[in-house]
């Protein structure tokens, strides 16, 4: 067929069942993006004939005589292996002033979509933009991009710290040019597609691969008999033994509706899903174990036989082997600081299992190199973890293996995990062939990972004056089959909650128990969200017991500096008060809150107002490393080696602020390369929020270090006292003359941080709501946060930060839902029965910033990704409760859940 | 998404070049469905759009939809001014779980076929008295009422090898006054109930549910019931069995708010005098 695309014709032949979206991909167009494939999140979008479509839906051979516009030809016409046009759309020029994106997946069809709007629609962008999902953002910044609303600092100034400075990537992202993890991958790599289990619990008894074998195409069937026989975990931490090795690449006994049975590799996607279908397995089914609360019975089917061992973060203290890890501590008495409170309160609180909703889904490509090493380009938020993990499953040698990270699609800690690249590495070195696997968004809620499900009993007593004197935590976390993350996230979950407040007495117990589930793992927050929404709603009542204002409950029971932090145990740790910021939080929250308490509800609507707050440390427990290497190059600019991935986080720029600040350089002469394991020695990874205050302080020694090296070489050159030369405005001052950069080079110096001692961050968010109280439905009518990020670097990036994680709790608080049914299989396997907020889901948050400066973190900065993620449920749910009488134990808060509770006029789930 | 097991698409020009139907067919109309899911069962698409359907036709019996009428084109009407009914059009397609883009598109066909009980053109096509026509294999055609077309989740009245070609919302229907109530777990989500009030120039009053329940319902009143008539007609025809159950909503919600909201469309259209 003949049709035009970006304005040149292009000849091809689609294939009778293709869809344009890959038919364009084939054809280079890589700004095209896959999300969901099934015309529920818009990242596919184009023009067709000038009218915005969902070019995943749209069968290939409908193009022809057509004209297809994509995101790289939106400003004119250009070819795939051309730079596009010189000058940007009017609407990508908005998205870039306004930095309308944060990991950028989504952004192409966004502007496609948003260019294409009449004013009326622009005045309504909750209906406009509801076939476009943006999981990071929270949407404000899209907002105002489409309003025209410009936020980059475009000034010049002397240090780029706490200046609103643009992504590095900006231009690539607004212009489709951004390369992501499949963009553009190798002309001849096969394709792997996995047969997935249906049993939640069995033994596979034979598999016979003969009619996969014949399908033309097939190059290889690998099932566990082609398996490494080691075991590792998918969860991947800087000391691998934290989590339990209890995973094969391919096991015989399935433990979970949707684990790998087999795998085939192909010529095509449609060859390897041909094969996959003609396998034939006999399956040997067994008992499955579905319910949390029956795993540690006594006759409960085992998920796991006796010989895998756990992790030894939070290690089981009994033998059940259905137990994966357990947390048991106590201060104080708390038997007697029952004995002594006022008032006592106790509920068990449940959170459901939310997926991250990553819009770029898993997916990894593999070949040899030149010299025969095998590189992985993934999308992962651990290159360096995932390389050792694979070296230690594969017997292979450290530098036999380079992963690389291309940009990341968003991560949320799902990319914390290596659920990609073994089974890519175990068909290449079975094909000797380049292979590519990429998830469907089918898979990626059938078979990725979770946010640990959890049940929390908090009990919580206070004197008449509002003092705490006991607080108890009953924890069942459920981490599914496997058990990815199962210590770390019951260790972390039970920690800060309790930490954060000054009560002699204090008691946690703690399990992670395993069911025969989709496994849960790293999720921001990794814990905290889950016993936080338990302790905060606790004492929202007891404030309300005693009549004490919730903000100044927390002000009289939060911990201040010269207070020991301490959770369930007097254990020495590393933690210490940075910097603190939690007063000033509640203060401005609190002001804010009165200043405006948003609008009136309408007639009919009950309005009522709720807060919460939350500590976190800035970075995880047991080491977290990186290292960074700035070198100033030949051409007099810098370049910045780092191990972190960029997937919306900001680390990129806040890395070439902190380089540009340290070396007294324009942020313009810096370049940042990260997330290849060939760069530097070791970076544990972007997660638990470290992308700053690990990696960024590693990148400030190495700036400083160069720094000093390049006033040394300008003192050799000039005969002049290092401190007498000076970097300004890109020349170096000596005494006897400037000395332009590129004299100087090449110059390289390294710095290191080993994420040790740790600081505390605090996030304090507030809600005032409006529910309906006979439909159960809910509006949030203004929404304030405050954190202490301590300096804040990029104050438009931290607020995009706190903005998304915001948006994506209110997804978990009121609409999110993974579904199991009662034969383990997820329910919600698409966008359009699994609800992330869209842009009408989400209100305009106010995000306030303490002002402290930390004395851990790089130039004073702490940790702002996850953490603001953690106080919104309670918040949510303490608002509820205050409009409606109705105290609800368990998100999702969904309306056909609080018009039970507020019918009910009493507390319960709903 | 790619339908790999897709080998053939047959793009016929007219009715007699349609194919003999056979297990694996599947026809194509926007598509916005049949690309938006794994179709492993299905090996030969019959694209209907081929056979150049005019859209819409408004004649003084009523209004005429293709079954390839997209939603777009439909929510473009310019309808006669004493078409009172038109505002139903509006909001049964913002009603679509979809987007506008989905809109340009999704058909009219393809929702009523996919038979969700959500489906907002079943809701527009049932309030309205639509009388679906069927072509049949064998060269005839049938036709049949809405809520006789849809029959239950994703089951509709086509025997194999038909094809839905039409439907025909009657001039009668569309100058009676209405009133619109629909609610969702999230904003803009999938329907959880969708009701449709109608209300003709002799009083006559009909209420039709849908998306709460597992097919549309329309109830007939010569006269305006009060409000325990209409609540005990409801509770008479809707057996509790009949609430949709799904992750867009519990049936017991739905059920009170298909009471709720049948009573508010109950009162708008009491309250008003008769056109």
């Amino acid at each position: 067929m003949r049709l035009t695309i970006n304005g040149h014709v292009h000849d091809g032949a689609p294939r009778p069942g293709q869809c344009l979206r890959t038919y364009l991909r084939e054809a280079g167009w890589f700004g095209v993006k896959k999300g969901c494939d099934a015309g529920d999140c818009g990242a596919c979008t184009i023009h067709l004939d000038g009218e915005p479509v969902h070019s995943c839906l749209l069968p290939a051979f409908r193009a022809e005589g057509r004209s297809v516009t994509t995101i790289e030809g939106l400003a004119g016409s250009c070819r795939p292996e051309e730079p596009g046009p010189e000058a940007l759309h009017p609407m990508q020029a908005a998205f870039l002033a306004a930095q309308g994106f944060q990991c950028g997946f989504c952004t192409a069809g966004m502007i496609m979509t948003a260019a294409a709007l009449d004013q009326g629609q622009k005045r309504d962008l909750g209906s406009a933009l509801k076939g476009n999902l943006c999981r990071c953002t929270g949407y404000r910044a899209v907002r105002d991009a489409i309003a025209g609303v410009a936020h980059c600092d475009t000034a010049e100034a002397s240090d780029p710290i706490g200046r609103n400075l643009p992504a590095p990537a900006a231009p690539q992202v607004v212009t489709g040019r951004a390369c992501f993890t499949l963009d553009a991958p190798p002309a001849d790599a096969l394709h792997l597609k996995v047969l997935r289990s249906p049993h939640a619990h069995a033994r596979i008894v034979a598999i016979d691969t003969a009619d996969a074998y014949a399908v033309p195409g097939v190059v290889a069937v690998l099932t566990h008999a082609d398996s490494p026989q080691r075991r590792f975990s998918t969860g991947r931490h800087q000391d691998p033994r934290d989590d339990a090795a209890d995973t094969m690449v391919l096991d015989p006994i399935l433990r979970f509706v949707g684990q790998r049975v087999a795998a085939v590799v192909a010529n095509s996607v449609a060859a390897a899903e041909a094969g996959c279908r003609a396998l034939r397995v006999t399956y040997e089914v067994r008992p499955a174990l579905l319910d949390p609360d029956q795993a540690l019975a006594a006759d409960a089917p085992k998920v796991h036989d006796p010989v895998d061992k756990p992790g030894i973060d939070a290690p089981p203290l009994t033998r059940h082997p259905n137990l994966a890890a357990e947390v048991h501590g106590e201060v104080g008495d708390v038997a007697a600081g029952f004995a002594i409170a006022d008032v006592v309160y106790e509920n068990t609180f449940r959170s459901q299992r939310v997926q991250h909703v990553a819009l770029e889904t898993h997916g990894c490509v593999g070949w040899r190199d030149p010299d025969g090493r095998l590189t992985l380009r993934t999308s992962s938020q651990v290159p360096f973890l995932t390389r050792d993990a694979l070296c230690d499953l594969f017997g292979l040698e450290r530098d036999a293996v380079r992963v690389v990270c291309n940009r990341v699609g968003g991560g949320f800690g799902g990319k914390q995990e290596m659920l990609t690249e073994d089974l890519v590495t175990l068909a290449m070195l079975r094909t000797g062939r380049p292979v590519q696997w990429e998830m469907t968004r089918q898979e990626q809620f059938t078979a990725t990972t979770t946010r640990h499900p959890m049940r929390v009993t908090v009990k919580v007593g206070a004197r008449k004056d509002g003092r705490l004197t006991a607080i108890s935590l009953a924890v069942l976390s459920e981490t599914g089959a496997y058990g990815n993350h199962a210590g770390g996230v019951i260790h972390h979950g039970c920690n800060e909650v309790l930490a954060a407040y000054a009560c002699p007495n204090k008691r946690v117990d703690g399990y992670a128990v395993y069911t025969n589930t989709l496994p849960s793992g790293a999720f921001r927050g990794y814990g905290l969200s889950q016993t936080i929404f338990a302790l905060e709603s606790a004492l929202d009542e007891v404030a309300r017991a005693l009549a004490i204002d919730p903000f100044d409950l927390r002000r009289i029971n939060a911990v201040r500096p010269g207070d020991p932090m301490v959770s369930n145990s007097l254990e020495p740790h590393d933690v210490v008060y940075g910097s603190y910021g939690l007063d000033q939080c509640l203060d401005l929250v609190q002001r804010a809150l009165r200043a405006d308490p948003g609008p009136d509800p309408e007639p009919g609507w009950r309005a009522g107002t709720g807060m919460a707050m939350a500590m976190i440390d800035t970075i995880p427990p047991r080491g977290h490393h990186a290292d960074a290497q700035v070198s100033l190059d030949p051409d007099g600019r810098v370049t910045v080696r780092v191990g972190t991935a960029e997937f919306g986080n900001g680390t990129t720029t806040v890395h070439r602020q902190i380089a540009a600040s340290a070396l007294g350089l324009a942020p313009d002469r810096v370049h940042v390369a990260g997330a290849d394991t060939d760069a530097v020695g070791h970076d544990t990874g972007a997660y638990g929020s470290t992308g700053t205050v690990v990696a960024g302080l590693a990148v400030l020694r190495a700036s400083e270090a160069l720094a000093a090296l390049t006033r040394e070489r300008a003192a050799e050159l000039s005969g002049a006292e290092p401190v007498a030369c000076r970097l300004v405005g890109d020349v170096m001052t000596t005494p006897s003359g400037p000395l332009a950069l590129e004299e100087l080079g090449p110059l390289a110096a390294r710095g290191r941080a080993d994420g040790s001692p740790r600081s505390v961050a605090f996030n304090v968010q507030a809600f005032r709501v409006a529910v309906h109280p006979v439909s159960g439905e809910i509006r949030i009518l203004r929404s304030i946060h405050a954190a202490d990020a301590g300096t804040v670097i990029n104050p438009m990036q931290c607020r995009g930060q706190v903005e998304g994680g915001v948006a994506q709790a209110i997804g978990a608080a009121l609409y999110e839902d993974l579904a199991i049914d009662s034969a383990g299989r997820v329910v919600t396997q698409a966008l359009r029965d699994y609800h992330i907020p869209a842009c009408a889901d989400v209100p305009e948050t106010e995000v306030l910033f303490a002002n402290t400066h930390d004395s851990v973190g790089p130039l004073g900065a702490k940790s702002m990704s996850e953490s603001p993620y953690n106080p919104v449920a309670a918040a949510l749910g303490n608002a509820i409760r205050d409009a409606t009488g109705a105290r609800l134990t368990a998100t999702p808060f969904a309306p056909d859940r609080i018009f039970r509770a507020v019918l009910a006029g009493v507390s319960g789930e709903g | 998404m790619d339908l790999n097991t897709i080998e053939t698409v047959l793009r016929p020009q007219g009715r007699a070049d349609l194919p003999d139907w056979r297990n694996g067919d599947a026809c194509l109309a926007g598509g916005t469905w049949l690309f938006s899911e794994p179709q492993p069962g299905t090996r030969r698409l019959v694209d209907l759009t081929a056979l150049g359907w005019t859209p819409h036709a408004i004649t003084p019996e009523g209004l005429t939809l293709a079954a390839t009428c997209t939603i777009a084109q439909l929510d473009r009407l310019e309808l006669p001014p004493d078409w009172i009914a038109a505002p139903l059009v509006g909001q049964c397609c913002r009603a679509l779980l979809g987007s506008f883009k989905i809109w340009n598109l999704a058909t009219v066909g393809g929702n009523l076929c996919m038979a969700l009980p959500a489906g907002p053109m079943t809701a527009l096509a049932a309030a309205l008295e639509a009388t679906c026509t069927v072509w049949a294999p064998d060269g005839g055609e049938r036709h049949l009422p809405v809520t006789e077309f849809v029959l239950g989740p994703q089951r509709n009245a086509l025997r194999p090898g038909e094809i839905l070609r039409s439907l025909v919302l009657p001039a009668t229907a569309l100058t009676r006054r209405t009133a619109f109530r629909r609610i969702s777990l999230s904003p803009n989500g999938r329907s959880g109930a969708l009701l449709i009030g109608t209300r003709d120039s002799a009083g006559a009053f009909a209420l039709t549910i849908t998306a709460s329940i597992r097919r549309p319902v329309r109830l007939a009143f010569a006269n305006m019931p009060d409000r325990d008539a209409l609540g005990r007609a409801i509770a008479e025809t809707i057996p509790n069995e009949l609430y949709y159950d799904d992750v867009h909503g519990t049936p017991d919600w739905r059920q009170h708010m298909t009471r709720h909201l049948a009573e508010e469309i109950r009162a708008a259209l009491a309250d008003e005098a008769s056109a």
